[in-house]
């Protein structure tokens, strides 16, 4: 019973980190860049989704519609004003400026939300509570693994299927290549950014549901534990973000509730290290030879 | 007529005469608050300000031996600015400190003080380091680790329940510090503690602790914490619907002001805290009322400790035998001598101190009801 009880509360953290995850695949295996910023985009999708329930009214639905929507302008403005200019420097010059704009939008929130915690309020995603024998599971943990599961395949089939979704996988394969097949690669990456950004709305509402702590650096440390997952599961696969996200909660849960409280993120960090040994492309990465 | 003005004469000699003695006998104490009265702090220092003030009217209205003069200097809640704050206490005349308000400028301070001799008596400052390795530094409220053997007294004296949970974070001295008085005072109280978890400030996952807690059957999990992962542990446990008596200690203090927060997750949370203002007792009465008529907001803790520091000082100043006259160097010796000797009932309870200069008074808790703080 409790192994039953850790493995769901291990199923709906993981589905948190696999969507987060998802942003930053998304954006690596496209851009070729690690957006770290996209933990803080989750924390500003969180405030306004906040913004809407407890300040403006509006229905939870409605809110999350308008935090995705803020998320995606803010995404992709981030792409446009940073990282695009920057699109042919080193990718070191990439990754501190994502850095900072990590550290931008923090202090942003803390200037416009201040540093007093908020509590995210209680919606339908977490009123109510399913009984299963002996088993209590709030409503958020289902709705948690049940948009885990939504999103996945919907993007798999988007990229598969999809005309735009084509042109990402060519972008990510060989930029030059695409652009000279006349695929509008600036275009693209802008794209990537939209859909990762409106994702990290959806992880910050579900994040904020499940742990209702609302801060300035709600982000950070899902962000980084989602990168992780990213990296475990083979960065720039999105089959391989979802089960690096959902192996590293349930990872974390366990690691937690049978060895030690403590030790809990020591853990999760010694089990990607040895991953990472094993397969250095992470589990369902490809390994990419380089030709000279 | 002649008769008449005698009488009058000796009337008025008879009144002269009083009002001599009453100015005889009547020693003007100075005292210096000291704490942050601008700035981020500025809310705790003028909660002591204010409730000095309050006690000061009171014992000058009251026309006792002694008549206070009180000196405010500023600090800033700033370990460089205390020290300027206190010079200037000094050079005003101050004979005693009553302050500082917040812990690291009280640590400055009191350090200063320990060399030039001269007598600390925090309302607020809870950190060890401010009585630690001085003999000039009294407390009013429990040192942040005395909390935790504070708790345990009062959950085995009022028989809440024996088989208690522990979560605590381990990455912060405040939490440690009381978890570990907890512990060592429950196991001498009998208190079992079945389950001890522990997080990080960057924990915001708590199923584990709460689903350990629920399954080894506690009746109360202690949380000596601040009032944010506090709220993430109420919140995780009614989603596990574990109704357990939970129990904090004054970092919880806050928590029905969490914007957002779903205060009926609170309701029947217990939290160790000497003072509500909602309570029925007359001098806790009669100070929040008068504390709302002059400064028309309702005292907090620290307004209250400010309150009772100015009565103990008074109190210790009569048995110290301190006279107008007396420089700050002199006084110090015998106000510590004086303390140890008195016992104070103020409305943060009955203290008594001894040579380490922490307080021992009974604990009292309050419990969340209808989102306000009562007391049982």
């Amino acid at each position: 019973m409790i192994f039953l009880d850790n493995l769901i509360n291990g199923l709906s953290l993981g589905s948190i980190y696999a969507i987060i995850a998802l942003g930053y695949t998304m954006v690596y295996g496209i851009a070729k860049m690690l957006n770290f910023a996209h933990g803080d985009v989750i924390m500003v999708g969180a405030y306004i989704a906040f913004c809407g329930l407890q300040y403006w009214g509006l229905p939870p639905v409605m809110a999350i519609l308008v935090a995705m929507a803020v998320c995606t302008v803010l995404g992709v403005t981030i792409e446009g004003l940073a990282y695009r200019p920057l699109r042919q420097a080193a990718s070191l010059a990439v990754l501190i400026t994502a850095i900072g704009m990590s550290y931008l939008l923090q202090n942003l929130a803390l200037m416009i939300w201040g540093a007093n915690p908020k509590s995210f309020p209680r919606t339908f995603i977490n009123s109510s509570i399913l009984r299963v024998g002996e088993l209590s599971i709030s409503s958020a943990t289902i709705i948690t693994i049940l948009a885990n599961i939504v999103i996945m395949v919907a993007l798999t089939l988007f990229t598969s299927k999809t005309k735009m979704g084509k042109a990402m996988r060519c972008v990510s394969e060989d930029r030059g290549a695409a652009e000279l097949m006349g695929i509008n690669v600036n275009r693209t990456i802008s794209l990537t950014f939209a859909i990762g950004s409106a994702l990290a709305a959806i992880a910050g509402v579900l994040l904020c549901s499940s742990y209702p702590i609302l801060q300035p650096t709600t982000g950070s440390m899902p962000g980084i534990k989602a990168f992780t997952a990213a990296v475990f599961g083979g960065i720039g696969s999105i089959p391989g973000a979802m089960l690096g996200g959902v192996l590293l909660g349930v990872i974390e849960i366990f690691g937690k509730a049978y060895i030690s409280t403590e030790l809990g993120d020591a853990i999760v960090f010694a089990v990607l290290i040895v991953v990472l040994l094993v397969k250095p492309a992470g589990l369902l990465g490809k390994p990419v030879r380089e030709k000279v | 007529m002649k008769k008449l003005f005698a009488v009058l004469m000796a009337a008025v000699m008879l009144m002269s005469c009083t009002a001599v003695l009453a100015e005889g006998e009547a020693v003007t104490l100075k005292i210096a608050h000291i704490g942050p009265t601008t700035g981020a702090a500025a809310l705790y220092g003028l909660a002591t300000l204010h409730g000095a003030e309050v006690a000061v009217e009171e014992v000058n209205a009251a026309g006792g031996k002694y008549k206070i003069e009180l000196i405010n200097e500023d600090d800033e809640h700033n370990v460089e600015k205390v020290i300027n704050a206190y010079n200037a206490a000094l050079d005003a005349g101050a004979q005693m400190i009553l302050g500082t308000t917040t812990s690291k400028p009280c640590e400055a301070a009191g350090a200063q003080g320990y060399v030039d001799r001269v007598f600390f008596l925090t309302p607020s400052a809870s950190s060890t380091a401010v009585t630690e390795d001085k003999d000039n530094v009294y407390q009013i409220c429990f040192s942040d680790p005395n909390q935790g053997a504070a708790s345990a007294q009062y959950i085995a004296e009022h028989k809440l329940g024996t088989k208690i949970a522990v979560i605590y974070n381990n990455a912060d001295v405040y939490s440690t510090g009381i978890r570990d008085t907890f512990v060592e005072k429950g196991k001498e109280l009998g208190l079992e503690i079945v389950s001890e978890t522990t997080f990080t400030d960057e924990t915001t996952d708590f199923t584990v602790q709460v689903a350990d807690a629920q399954n080894k059957g506690a009746e109360i999990v202690f949380l000596p914490m601040y009032y944010t992962p506090a709220s993430m542990i109420l919140q995780t446990a009614a989603a596990k619907e574990y109704k357990p008596i939970f129990f904090g200690v004054d970092g919880m203090d806050g928590i029905l002001s969490v914007e957002g927060f779903d205060t009926s997750l609170a309701e029947g949370v217990m939290l160790l805290t000497p003072f509500v203002a909602t309570s029925a007792d007359e001098k806790v009465a009669n100070f929040v009322s008068k504390y709302k008529a002059a400064y028309n907001e309702v005292p907090i803790q620290f307004a209250a400790d400010a309150y009772d520091g100015i009565y103990i000082l008074v109190e210790a100043a009569e048995k110290a035998g301190i006279t107008a006259e007396m420089e700050a160097e002199e006084v110090c010796d015998l106000m510590i001598a004086a303390m140890q000797e008195i016992t104070v009932d103020g409305i943060t309870g009955s203290m008594t101190w001894d040579a380490t200069g922490a307080v021992t008074k009974t604990p009292m808790a309050a419990t969340i009801v209808n989102g306000e703080y009562v007391f049982e």
